[in-house]
């Protein structure tokens, strides 16, 4: 599977702590843009605040989705461990992401217009989404061999990226056919607001590259384990 | 199980072989997970060899025989085949060899007939029918051609499994454990058979346990152990040192657990 | 030997394996009329909601069947390790894969013809005039559904807990087939009658998509 035994090598801190800071800091800048520096919304008051999050990791997910299918495929052809490593970390913190942004839009929708969900185009896309990648989730716990897990999951994964556009117009175009009452959108943004929403969404990356590389640290290292416990099975023999 | 009464199969039908195949393993590794099946075999088998794989379960001597067959890619390390002096590609090869395998790698579901006409088609012999029917006498299944496998004993699935292996007149037929399930009978039957075709120049690479009977046509006995190439009586050596150590070794082996 | 050759070759022991027994058709077939039957029960449907929901009942009930039937596709050659037989001959890996596709659209597509009928009956709904746009739209949908569960059915039979992992796989891969089917066939059963461009082509590029992924792709399932 390509991994590097580095057996001895002195322990690195998984994150570094300027790139800590550096997280720190932004979303600190991400909360006061959010809750200070962008007005008020008119009709919607406080709670619309959470949009800010609420959208920024949306689009975040969406990166990471992209990771997931680059992953899968560069494993499906290098079979370098390292690409199964960057797919089920992508994979995990975007689950986390879609998590956020299914759970924020209800907090949002309940006090503005009165419901917990609504099966518009954007929700139910979201939410198909989330069950698409727990499933890539599922698929690899029930698999042990790591080899074939990582095969087999990368073939699930591309299958399942090439389904998301897919997702996307049926049900869109499902709902356009079909028309309910839209909520959550609508209506132009002040520029202030969308300087918030940009420095909100660097945060979230900010956020979701630390944890990417966390998770990616920690499969390196089982993968590590895994190669020592083989070194020390060969010699005791 | 009635005694097979034809006459014993050649390398093929057509009852001419073509010598057979040899083939070179630099530094084979295997990893699955995290138990390393293969590590760093090399070996270089002679046309017409009769290879003898011993050691215990573990030892991977079925990895070895999946690698041979092409149907596991080595995570290192090499193989190659030729055919008197010229190398061999991937696709050629795949023509050339006959794999029986611990399992029977024939449909329950079909008849003994439709299955080797299936896999005559799948190698592209000509007149698949007539071949799938030429196939069955000499294993003794002429009788059975259209019975489904389902209803077969274990020494008749073994045969027609051999039949299978047999219907593209192989240079190379690789035996995982052949004689494991077969009464004395059939186990004789199995040793005569492979006399007959290691006769026929076929190279041929079994795993064994070291029981008797199909020991006699034996030309070289390799031990594996963990993996590794710990004994190889070679290409012209006796083979028979081996491989009673082997048995020793299993019967010690056997009473110690 | 050519790809379309071993293909067709795996085809016709698929499919002769499946009409021997017919205990899966049969099957299929009967588990196909619960779910419409059950269905029936959680709302009372009066004649017109029945045309509004049946489409939808129909295709419902086709992707829980399929889900279920196309399980064996890879697992029965797991039971004499006939997959490694069929790895073994000189053949391009993906016409295994190919021919289990070709075997299973044709199995689904044939339970969805014999079903039809029953569901005209039971939905009172005229479908001779409209048969030939049904029978597309049937085809269409089916080979995504054949396509993608066979893919699963090898991906699944890797994994453990497989019966439950294929419809949990599958399922939510195919929901765009689901809403694309179900409205063109509420389409064309309209009054008028149309075929929606739309959902045709869409069907038409899920099933290009995803069957140029199984062929770029699908191989790798059956490695060691």
């Amino acid at each position: 599977m390509g991994t590097e035994t580095q057996i001895g090598t002195p322990s690195r801190a998984i994150v570094s702590l300027p790139s800590l800071l550096g997280v720190f800091l932004l979303l600190a800048a991400g909360t006061y843009a959010a809750f200070v520096y962008a007005p008020t919304e008119a009709t919607m008051g406080l709670i619309q605040r959470i949009f800010y999050f609420h959208i920024a990791s949306g689009w975040t997910f969406f990166v990471s989705f992209f990771l997931v299918f680059v992953g899968s495929v560069a494993f499906l052809r290098t079979r370098a461990a390292k690409w199964d490593w960057l797919t089920v970390a992508s994979a995990e913190v975007g689950v986390a992401f879609v998590t956020v942004v299914l759970v924020t839009g209800p907090i949002w929708a309940k006090p503005v217009w009165g419901i917990w969900w609504t099966w518009d185009a954007r929700i139910t896309s979201t939410f198909m989404l989330w069950v698409l990648f727990v499933s890539y989730l599922v698929l690899r716990t029930l698999i042990d061999d790591p080899e074939r897990r990582g095969v087999v999951s990368a073939v699930f994964a591309i299958f399942a990226c090439l389904d998301v556009p897919m997702v996307y117009f049926s049900i869109w175009w499902f709902r356009t056919q079909h028309p309910q009452p839209v909520i959550g959108g609508g209506g132009s943004l002040d520029p202030k607001m969308w300087q918030a929403t940009m420095v909100c969404w660097a945060a979230m990356l900010a956020v979701m590259a630390v944890l990417i590389r966390v998770r990616y640290r920690l499969e390196a290292l089982r993968s590590e384990v895994d190669a020592i416990r083989l070194e020390a099975s060969r010699h005791t023999r | 199980m009635a005694a097979p009464h034809a006459s014993l199969p050649n390398v093929g039908p057509n009852g001419s072989s073509n010598g057979g195949l040899q083939i070179s393993y630099s530094g084979i590794e295997k990893r699955y997970g995290m138990r390393m099946a293969l590590r760093g075999v090399s070996l270089e088998i002679e046309a017409g060899e009769c290879v003898a794989l011993v050691g215990h379960n573990g030892s991977g001597k079925t990895t070895l025989l999946k690698i041979t067959a092409l149907l596991a890619r080595p995570s290192g390390g090499q193989i190659s085949f030729s055919s008197g002096t010229s190398p061999l590609s991937t696709g050629d090869v795949k023509h050339r060899i006959g794999m029986v395998a611990h399992h029977t790698l024939v449909y329950d579901e079909l008849t003994a007939e439709e299955n080797l006409v299936f896999f005559a088609k799948l190698f592209d012999l000509p007149d698949p029918v007539a071949r799938a029917r030429q196939s069955l006498a000499p294993v003794g299944l002429a009788r059975r051609a259209d019975d489904l496998v389902r209803t077969f004993s274990r020494g008749m699935r073994q045969r027609l499994a051999i039949a299978r292996a047999l219907l593209a007149s192989p240079q190379l037929l690789l035996f995982d454990e052949p004689a494991a399930g077969l009464d004395p009978e059939g186990q004789q039957w199995l040793g005569a058979t492979l006399a007959n075709l290691h006769a026929g120049g076929c190279t041929i690479v079994m795993s064994t346990h070291g029981r008797n009977e199909t020991q006699g046509s034996v030309t070289r006995a390799i031990r594996l152990e963990g993996g590794e190439v710990t004994h190889d009586s070679g290409p012209k050596g006796d083979p028979y040192g081996v491989l009673a150590m082997a048995a020793v070794r299993e019967t010690a082996e056997g009473d110690a657990r | 030997m050519s790809l379309a050759h071993s293909t067709a070759t795996i085809l016709a022991k698929e499919l002769r394996t499946e009409f021997r027994s017919r205990e899966l058709l049969g099957t299929t077939i009967v588990f196909v009329l619960i779910v419409i039957v059950l269905f029936s029960f959680t709302f009372d449907p009066t004649s017109s909601e029945s045309r509004r929901f049946g489409p939808g009942l129909l295709w419902l009930s086709f992707l829980f069947a399929g889900s279920l039937m196309l399980q064996p596709s890879f697992l029965r050659e797991q039971t004499n390790d006939t997959l490694a037989a069929l790895r073994l001959a000189p053949i391009d890996p993906f016409s295994i894969l190919a021919g289990k596709m070709a075997a299973n659209f044709l199995f689904l597509l044939l339970v969805e013809l014999i079903l039809l009928p029953v569901f005209a009956v039971m939905y009172n709904t005229a479908i001779l005039p409209v048969l030939p746009e049904l029978v597309l739209v049937l085809a269409l949908g089916t080979i995504g559904l054949a396509t993608t569960g066979t893919v699963f059915s090898a991906v699944s039979a890797q994994a453990r807990l497989r019966e439950l992992l294929l419809p949990l796989l599958l399922l939510p891969v195919l929901a765009p087939v689901l809403i694309a089917s179900t409205e063109a066939t509420a389409a064309i059963l309209r009054d008028p009658s149309e075929l929606s461009r739309v959902w045709v082509t869409f069907l038409v590029a899920f099933d290009v998509i995803f069957l140029t992924a199984t062929w770029l792709v699908g191989e790798y399932l059956l490695e060691e």
